[in-house]
């Protein structure tokens, strides 16, 4: 890429000439080994890291289980982030990637959200005694959950992309909107039943020894989001390539 | 006929079929009853025979409109219907299609539901196999709704009209069966052999009601 | 080979739609119904291929086992093609075709109902191209085609087609036309409902009228210069 002009032209124009998917698939193509090698990196740091973090007095061994979880969550809910903003991008600006960008997170954040969910609950089992309690945080990440697949699936189901972007667009974007409500309602559905078997832990203000293999394994997830996203927008975009030769192959007969 | 079965399996498994949407209607429900119930684990694993059964229910009959009005809309159904073909054969294929990939789904997925529910691994295995016996009655039962809806532009909701109240013989013994194998006193082989019955039943009815009907929606 | 009609009329609920209807095929023969819009011919061609039931008269076909004129069987020896051309969007051409050959000839392959190969028959309705690619990617008129194609693909001696050119380009609907010439040629027999002249030389005529007549007898939207 010429860097000069980029340098030039600022920020907004580099960005609206992404709109060139040849040139985004280019730029992916050299930054994502770049990325995946810093995932590697940071994972292993940050896993080496929490496996020499000491173990709680209270929770013992599970307390890793944490390392996972928290960036994991974390990352859920920034994929969500991610997807309204190429949401508004899609329905605003009409950028050509906001769609794809938006299509490609959508399994990515399902699958955090599910992983954020599983390792939640392996984490539950030792401390409530169940693995699953109706806990308001458990419970708002499992409709976030929901949201996610009921974007994956509508988005399989409009096969048009242009016609698929603006309700995936508006779809996420009501979502967005809604979650801080369906967090509130679900928290005082919580206070409002205070459930007896459920005893959480005080929080305690966290440890050095804890902080910094955490925001280690959250950095490395991050980087694990964007090499993932990056992948994923890169086949979606060859998915729609495809997709457009072979409406061409079908248009142009004999 | 199997290329029938082929093709409807690859129809569902393609994108945009919405095989799954019944699976994800299932998660849905099981998630809404505890906010209507309350997060009390105790009253939960009590009710979630019930819960399961009903979740399940509502989504196997979510995907049946599509069953034979897509068929109709592409003139597929006139084929389906000249051929040489027992038309209630077909119909059971078709049917056992659907159950493969929007019942069966849901009979594995009763485990993670389970546990949300905190049902007993008991409680899991005998809903799962109530489920697996039951739903095919569903399905089938289901299939003379939507065959007499066919040509109906929105039949969907009408259909969950006609077929809710013919369905409540297998919720009451799928649901009765579960709660059999879970509670003493109660039995379980008796609730579940009627299950089965009533299965076996409608699937020699249900194909054979709706042939009837698609007969007389394709003059 | 005959096929014949005697004496056919039609109801719909109440109401007659065709009346007395006679013709007798022979081997090679073409039958063009036309009519007015609303006359009644989609009426003629599907009672034919079996899916309503005749008021009067009956249909033969003369075949070899059991069955002479019973149109549940007759129909098993007809390809009918209708407004709609029954394949799926989702799937793939050859997919589509594959079913249909598959589900028509499964029982009867001793009867060698097998038609061409799928490429052949893609061949001869000039859209070798498009057998791996979804069927809801293509136009209209190759929509069309390809369900013409599905005609050739399993062998069956009648052919009832309700408009069949219809979206059809004139290139494509000269080539459906050579088809049918073909088809008669074989030996085969076809019937066409259609408003536009499909020019095969020699096909028999048959003309279907609007009836408002109910099947007591009585005319009652019957227009009082008409005088029927």
């Amino acid at each position: 890429m010429n860097d000069v002009a980029t340098q030039k032209t600022g920020f907004w124009t580099w960005l609206t000439g992404l709109a060139n998917p040849t040139r985004f698939m280019g730029l992916a193509d050299r930054w994502i080994p770049w990325l995946a090698a810093i995932t590697t990196a940071l994972l292993a740091l940050g896993l080496w890291m929490s496996f020499n973090a000491p173990e709680d007095y209270q929770q013992g061994a599970t307390v890793l289980i944490m390392f996972i979880h928290v960036p994991t969550v974390w990352l859920a809910m920034f994929c969500y982030l991610v997807m309204s903003i190429s949401a508004l991008g899609t329905l605003v600006w009409r950028h050509p990637l906001s769609d794809v960008a938006l299509r490609a997170a959508a399994p990515i954040g399902a699958a955090f959200t599910l992983l954020g969910l599983i390792t939640g609950s392996l984490w539950g089992k030792p401390m409530w005694g169940a693995w699953w309690v109706w806990d308001a945080r458990l419970t708002s990440f499992l409709v976030l959950l929901i949201i996610y697949l009921g974007i994956i699936s509508l988005g399989r189901a409009l096969e048009e992309p242009t016609q698929a972007a603006k309700a995936l667009a508006i779809t996420t974007l009501v979502g967005f909107i809604n979650l801080p409500i369906i967090k509130f309602s679900v928290d005082w559905f919580e206070t409002l039943h205070q459930p007896a078997s459920v005893s959480r832990l005080a929080k305690p203000a966290m440890d050095v020894a804890f902080l910094y293999p955490l925001l280690t394994m959250a950095l490395a997830f991050s980087f694990l989001f964007a090499t993932l996203h990056l992948m994923n927008m890169r086949n979606e975009i060859l998915r729609r390539r495809i997709r457009s030769l072979k409406l061409r192959a079908a248009a142009g007969e004999r | 006929m199997r290329a029938l079965l082929k093709r409807e399996l690859n129809l569902a498994l393609r994108a945009g079929s919405g095989a799954l949407t019944g699976l994800l209607f299932f998660l849905a429900v099981i998630t809404i009853f505890p906010f209507g119930i309350g997060p009390d684990l105790n009253a939960l694993s009590r009710l979630a025979p019930a819960i399961l059964w009903v979740g399940a229910l509502l989504a196997s009959l979510l995907g049946l409109e599509r069953l034979f009005s897509q068929e109709r809309e592409d003139g597929s159904l006139d084929l389906l219907v000249m051929q040489d073909h027992p038309l209630a054969l077909s119909i059971f294929i078709k049917c056992l299609a659907h159950w493969l990939v929007t019942g069966l789904p849901l009979v594995l997925a009763v485990p993670l539901f389970g546990i949300m529910l905190n049902l007993s691994p008991i409680g899991i295995g005998a809903v799962m196999v109530t489920l697996l016996v039951g739903t095919p009655a569903i399905t089938f039962i289901g299939a003379v709704g939507a065959a007499v809806t066919v040509s109906l532009p929105r039949g969907g909701l009408l259909i969950a009209i006609l077929v809710l109240p013919l369905v409540i013989p297998v919720l009451i013994f799928g649901v009765s069966a579960t709660n059999g194998a879970l509670f003493d006193p109660d039995p379980f082989t008796s609730p579940f052999l009627i299950l089965c019955a009533l299965s076996l039943f409608t699937m020699v009815l249900g194909p054979l009601a709706a042939s009837m009907m698609l007969r007389h929606s394709v003059e | 080979m005959k096929f014949e009609a005697k004496n056919i009329s039609i109801n719909r609920g109440a109401r007659r739609i065709i009346q007395s209807v006679n013709f007798a095929l022979n081997n090679g023969d073409a039958l063009i119904v036309t009519g007015e819009n609303g006359s009644g011919k989609s009426t003629l061609l599907r009672a034919l291929a079996g899916f309503l039931p005749f008021a009067e008269g009956s249909l033969f076909f003369d075949l070899p086992e059991e069955g002479k004129d019973d149109p549940l069987i007759i129909r098993e020896h007809i390809h009918y093609l209708g407004h709609q051309n029954g394949m799926k969007p989702a799937l793939s051409v050859r997919e589509n075709l594959e079913f249909w050959q598959g589900y028509s000839t499964a029982s009867n392959s001793d009867e060698g109902l097998d038609g061409m190969s799928l490429i052949e028959a893609l061949d001869f309705v000039e859209l070798p191209h498009v057998l791996e690619l979804p069927y809801g990617y293509l136009s209209t008129g190759m929509k069309r085609r390809v369900s013409i194609a599905k005609l050739l693909i399993t062998e069956k001696p009648i052919w009832i087609v309700d408009e069949p050119t219809a979206g059809l380009d004139a290139k494509s609907s000269a080539m459906f036309t050579d088809l049918c010439k073909d088809h008669c040629a074989n030996g085969g027999i076809l019937i066409a409902a259609t408003h536009l002249p499909l020019g095969i030389d020699g096909a028999k005529k048959l003309e279907v009228e609007q009836l408002y007549t109910f099947h007591g007898g009585g005319d009652l939207f019957d227009e009082p210069e008409s005088g029927s």
